[in-house]
């Protein structure tokens, strides 16, 4: 519309204004499509590789109830089972040390701690979140793997239990921060509540603060799990990597994830090795999906009705 | 010993950081009757009324001269438990605050705590103990059929009831009232009102309101602060026929806002 006023500077301003939004909008826009289109495109390209073989050669009873893991052998096995009970094993063992733990240091960082303390502890701990995992992995072999021998008077130190400390401590700052978070979402209102009708620190923390954050407690627990399934090269550095359904925490296994990192290189693609391992993959991230589901699901208190 | 007080302060100082928000405070709050603060924002009721149960404490920087006496014991000396103090001095808020549990457990919360430490309940004296907290805030009726969902779901004027009523059970000598119905509707603030006249005689009653038509109505004193001071201070109906002070004449007609 050609309305005289149009020409004015105050509309061209107008109309640079709108463009601008516009362009931040589309641009907004593409950027959360992207994320859609990458996770479907990573889990499409995994599954086309997986699928192939899951449908073709493999026995998934074999996969799900055999320990056998020989896919380079003359007589190929495929049983995932040893590395499944590999990556559970290390990934409980972690929860174990490490759920006291976070939950330990988000109820100080959240309830106790005051002022600098506090700010200061809030950035060590997303300090530990950003050490490499690779430097973990050292960690277990050239500290932990000894003071494991030492300690336990065991013959190796790299197994289970050592995994699973580390693992533990690398899920340690994610559940911590996640939790505060939870902590920190209780009104303050209800802490004062309850004080005033006489409860003691403790029993506010235990009576009103845990069971008003329970839920945000819970996803914190779960996305430290699915920290545990995922990890890479710490667990592989750090396990022994021996395919082994272990009966002790001294025992060496091997992890689902290490697994494929350490043997996807050597295959020819296309290969029944190759699509075995794009399985393992699948399967992992089936498992983590769903888990992080959950944690969020939980988030949302969905699950409380 | 006993002087006719539920609480009564002197020389109260009280300083948030380097500002201070108490100067010189003595007062005395008779039991057994409703005494009403009043005064324009800022000047300390707040305070005042947080400091006699030491809730304040919770803030960090807050900091105390003088005495607070509750029955006639110093609440700040050291051997006093600030747990006994709560009991015996309970808290309603100028928002409702129900915790998030049910119904039950937010008037059996104080309850539970204070008898736990010392015995073993009988479940049959838990309900009779919720059923006399809540026929005294004349909240059983519309609650007693629900007593087990979650008290966030109240109208504001039932969860202020429902403050007030969990705090009956471990029966406290005083209940300290800060604007209790400033988040109600006029409907609700009748209600809560008559709730808490009735309650008179059973506990002494500090409230303090900005409604003056509320506090000459519903209390036996009234107290008036100014800027952290306690400026007058006598029967209602003198503080507001004949005030002493013409500070107070200016407020109660109206000319601080
Ligand atoms: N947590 C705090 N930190 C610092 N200063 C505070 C704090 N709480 C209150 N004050 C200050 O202390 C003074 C008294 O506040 P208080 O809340 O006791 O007043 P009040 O009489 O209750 O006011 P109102 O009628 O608005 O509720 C005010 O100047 C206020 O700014
Ligand atoms: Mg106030």
């Amino acid at each position: 519309m050609s309305h005289p006023r149009d020409r004015t500077g105050v509309m061209d301003r107008r109309d640079l204004a709108w463009y601008a939004d516009r362009c931040a909008q589309v641009l907004i826009f593409a950027g959360g499509i992207s994320a859609i289109v990458f996770i479907i495109g990573i889990f499409v390209f995994v599954t086309r590789e997986g699928l192939g073989f899951v449908f073709g050669p493999l026995d998934l009873g074999q996969f799900f109830s055999s320990i056998e893991w020989r896919p380079t052998s003359d007589n190929p096995g495929y049983g995932a089972l040893a590395l499944m009970v590999g990556t559970l094993s290390v990934t409980g063992l972690a929860m174990l040390f490490s759920v006291p733990l976070s939950l330990g240091a988000a109820l100080y960082i959240g309830e106790f701690a005051k002022g600098k303390t506090r700010e200061a502890l809030k950035i060590l701990v997303e300090m530990l979140a950003a050490i490499p995992s690779v430097v973990w992995g050292f960690v277990g072999m050239s500290i932990m793997n000894p003071l494991i021998i030492q300690v336990f008077d065991v013959p190796v130190g790299l197994s289970a239990l050592n995994a699973g400390i580390i693992l533990g401590l690398m899920a340690a700052p994610i559940m911590t921060t996640i939790a505060e978070d939870a902590l920190k979402a209780v009104p303050d209102s209800y802490r004062e509540a309850a004080e005033a009708l006489g409860a003691t620190r403790w029993e506010v923390i235990l009576k009103v603060v845990i069971p008003a954050s329970k839920n945000g407690l819970v996803a914190a627990v779960l996305l430290g799990v699915g920290r545990g399934f995922g990890e890479t090269m710490a667990v592989l550095m750090a396990t022994g990597h021996s395919i082994n359904i272990p009966t002790s925490p001294f025992d060496g296994v091997r992890a689902l994830t290490a697994t494929i990192a350490s043997e996807l290189g050597d295959t020819a693609t296309g290969s029944p090795h190759y699509g075995s391992l794009f399985t393992l993959g699948i399967f992992l991230f089936v498992v983590t999906f769903l888990i992080n589901l959950t944690a969020d699901l939980v988030v949302k208190g969905i699950r409380k009705k | 010993m006993d002087n006719g007080y539920a609480i009564e302060t002197r020389g109260l100082n009280l300083w948030y950081g380097d500002f201070q928000a108490l100067f010189d405070v003595d007062l005395g709050v008779k039991k057994g009757i409703i005494t009403s603060m009043i005064g324009p924002s800022g000047c300390g009721k707040t305070t005042l009324l947080r400091t006699c149960n030491r809730i304040n404490e919770r803030l960090g920087y807050v900091r105390t001269t003088g005495n607070v006496f509750v029955l006639g014991h110093d609440i700040f000396a050291d051997d006093v438990e600030i747990v006994q103090v709560r009991k015996e001095v309970g808290m309603v808020f100028q928002r409702p605050n129900p915790l998030p549990i049910s119904i039950r457990d937010n008037v059996l919360f104080g309850f539970r705590l204070h008898e736990a430490r010392m015995r073993k309940v009988p479940a049959g004296e838990e309900a009779a103990v919720l059923e006399s907290a809540l026929r005294q805030v004349l909240l059983w009726d519309a609650v007693k059929d629900r007593l087990d969902q979650p008290a966030t779901g109240l109208s504001l004027e039932e969860q202020q009831k429902l403050c007030i009523a969990r705090l009956l059970p471990v029966k406290p000598e005083v209940l300290l009232m800060d604007e209790p119905c400033s988040a109600l509707d006029p409907a609700g603030t009748e209600a809560v009102e008559e709730m808490i006249w009735q309650l008179r005689g059973d506990y002494t009653i500090l409230i303090v309101t900005h409604n003056m038509a509320q506090a000459r109505r519903a209390s036996d004193e009234c107290v008036f602060m100014l800027l952290g001071k306690i400026i007058e201070h006598g029967r209602t109906e003198e503080v507001f026929l004949n005030p002493l002070n013409s500070e107070t004449a200016d407020y109660i007609e109206g000319r601080y806002g």
